[in-house]
């Protein structure tokens, strides 16, 4: 039986749905993201599993027991709010002890607890400080460590990175994974940032418009993108307008527009003639020089019309014959040189048969 | 250094008329008044001369004023009455404003503006005008002239400065910390003695602060709805000055009761202190 339970909810808010029949189970121990643009009806979906909102259809259920009827202070589901919201009035110890108090736990448990809690987070000499004295990271680490002390059984996160700088952002990123697999509880994390979603999830669910577009781990949400919404929204993808040649389980031959044939492979959706897009990733296409010898099928000329060095790679703009425009990406391997290309260069661009996706219409 | 001594002359233009009015019409009057309690009462009213005019006649400095004061119970009595009304008075503000201040501050905005004026419209009548239709209202109740219409008044009258500061406080609350303190598993009476009163205490204090003293010096209410028996400090003072004409004994009056004001704000700012250490 899962921990977590969505069955069919919705939410509507007037006419609009902001959550729309979802569906889906979250298993205990699991770093479970909501990952989707601001509006998209994530936060919603985590206001229901907290309690604080309740769904117009269908049901919540935790550990196979339906919710509706439990008040948020009633479930064993706490959260970390964007703006941490820590008690002002209240020395940081006062802050993680407040659950154990509110659950009425024995001094002498809430003393161990919280010591253990605060040493968790790396706080163990901040106990005394009031939350102002205290660092945006600090905060943070109360927040979570107030959250965390009573060990509930889904911990909710609502962009809880999104007030860090990004330096700061990548240390907590670290620091959550490691926290998560030490106290073992269930994570449901809300983020719009799809490279915190990739890095920290077991599984994603991608939200659009109140449904959730993909539900998958991240290297295959990342990888094999179910639709445009997904490929465009998860880090960067060329879209090239192309329609169905040829279907078979092996392969696809896509005709992309004024530009040739091309190789994809298979798709479920995709029959002879269907119009859809070919995604691929920049850094699956290939740039090389003009006329440089290659093993790739897919291939073709263009000419560099802007790069982006952003230090580690630089993003190539290439424009094709037919006059698509394609980002190629290249490592920076040679030390001091920002662009092995000059705007203007022939070039040929070039990706394997089994690295697109082709996503019909 | 022009920048500086520029920055020097608007500080002075800044500061400079409210020091010199405060000094002129704060500490110079205050001062008059603590000498005042030091001298004789002149014939008519107001002050005997420093130096006697005729030999015997009573003149100077004196601690007579004071010497009475402490000599006779009735004094001690009147005070310690006072402060009870006083007390009575703000906490009953407190239990009636506390509601009423936190509906206002969780109604939608547009609606809070014109719930403020309402709080506060009742100061577009006369004050004697209002204690006088408490008087129509409590008469056919047979409750006037009685303890309870003083307070009656005494509350009607102050409510809204306890309203006010309540409700500019309660206002500023993030309501995101009520939502973390439900999530973290505490019910509605642990999110207000927990999170929402601690945190209003400020408001608290104002509201008290601005309820307690206007309430010990006021005499109009207990004299028109409290009758002849209920005589407060006010009541003295006043009397003290218009009535018997007797200025020291009124400034010494009025000099016990600052000493007594700023003796409790003493002790209630310690204890809140201790209070936010220790909560």
């Amino acid at each position: 039986m899962p921990l977590l339970d969505i069955r069919n909810v919705t939410r509507r808010f007037g006419a609009l749905a902001a959550v729309d029949n979802v569906s889906l189970t979250i298993e205990a121990g699991e770093f479970f993201t909501l990952l989707g643009p601001s509006g998209c009806g994530k936060t919603t979906l985590l206001r229901m599993i907290a309690g604080f909102d309740l769904p117009d259809a269908g049901a919540i259920l935790l550990d196979g027991r339906d919710l509706a009827d439990t008040p948020p202070e009633k479930r064993p589901i706490h959260t970390v709010f964007q703006s941490y919201a820590l008690f002002p009035h209240m020395t940081v110890a006062q802050n993680v002890a407040f659950p154990l108090k509110m659950a009425g736990k024995p001094p002498a448990e809430i003393g161990t607890k919280l010591k253990e809690a605060l040493a968790q987070v790396h706080l163990e000499d901040k106990g005394d400080q009031y939350p102002h004295e205290l660092s945006g990271g600090q905060k943070q680490r109360v927040a979570l460590a107030r959250a965390l002390v009573n060990r509930p059984r889904v911990l909710l996160l609502d962009e809880p990175l999104g007030a860090l700088d990004a330096k700061l952002r990548e240390e907590m990123q670290i620091e959550l994974i490691g926290l998560q697999r030490e106290v073992g509880v269930t994570f449901v994390f809300v983020t719009h940032a799809q490279a915190e979603a990739l890095a920290l999830s077991h599984r994603i669910a991608v939200m659009n418009a109140g449904r959730i577009e993909q539900l998958d781990e991240p290297s295959k949400i990342y990888g094999f993108p179910k639709n445009r919404f997904v490929a465009d929204f998860i880090g960067h993808c060329n879209m090239l307008e192309a329609a169905v040649i040829e279907a078979s389980p092996h392969g696809l031959r896509l005709d992309v527009k004024g530009l040739g044939e091309v190789s994809a492979p298979a798709a479920e959706r995709a029959r002879a003639r269907s119009a859809g897009v070919l995604a691929i990733r920049p850094e699956q296409v290939r740039i090389a020089a003009a006329d440089t010898a290659h093993e790739l099928a897919n291939r073709f000329a263009g000419r560099v019309q802007d790069f982006l060095y952003v230090g580690d790679v630089t993003t190539y703009l290439v424009e094709l014959a037919n006059g698509a425009r394609l980002e190629a990406l290249l490592a920076n391997s040679a030390p001091g040189r920002a662009r092995f290309f000059e705007v203007g260069e022939p070039v040929e661009v070039a990706w394997r048969r089994d690295a697109g996706v082709f996503l019909p219409d | 250094m022009a920048t500086s001594r520029a920055a020097g002359r608007t500080r002075w233009l800044v500061t400079g008329p409210p020091f010199v009015f405060l000094v002129l019409f704060f500490l110079v009057p205050a001062l008059i008044m603590v000498v005042a309690s030091f001298r004789y009462p002149g014939d008519f009213g107001g002050l005997a001369p420093l130096a006697p005019a005729k030999p015997g006649e009573e003149a100077g400095l004196t601690l007579d004023n004071y010497r009475m004061f402490f000599s006779d119970w009735i004094y001690f009595q009147i005070f310690l009455k006072s402060f009870g009304v006083a007390a009575i008075t703000t906490l009953v503000c407190l239990i009636i404003a506390y509601p009423l201040a936190a509906l206002i501050a969780r109604s939608p905005k547009r609606h809070r503006d014109l719930m403020v004026l309402l709080c506060v419209l009742p100061f577009a009548s006369n004050f004697l005008v209002r204690v006088y239709a408490w008087m129509i209202m409590l008469g056919p109740f047979d409750l006037l002239f009685s303890q309870f219409a003083v307070l009656a008044g005494m509350v009607y009258v102050h409510l809204p400065f306890m309203i006010l500061p309540l409700y500019t406080n309660l206002e500023k609350h993030d309501p995101m910390l009520l939502d973390a303190a439900q999530d973290l598993g505490a019910n509605g009476w642990q999110r207000f003695w927990r999170v929402t009163f601690p945190l209003s205490a400020p408001g608290v204090f104002a509201g008290s602060a601005l309820v307690f003293i206007p309430v010990l010096g006021m005499f109009a209410i207990p004299e028109i709805l409290g009758g002849i028996g209920d005589w407060l400090v006010g009541n003295m003072i006043k009397e003290a000055f218009l009535g018997v004409r007797d200025w020291p004994f009124g400034s010494m009056l009025s000099l016990m009761l600052t000493v007594c004001v700023l003796a409790i704000a003493g002790v209630a700012t310690w204890l809140a202190r201790r209070g936010v250490a220790g909560a």
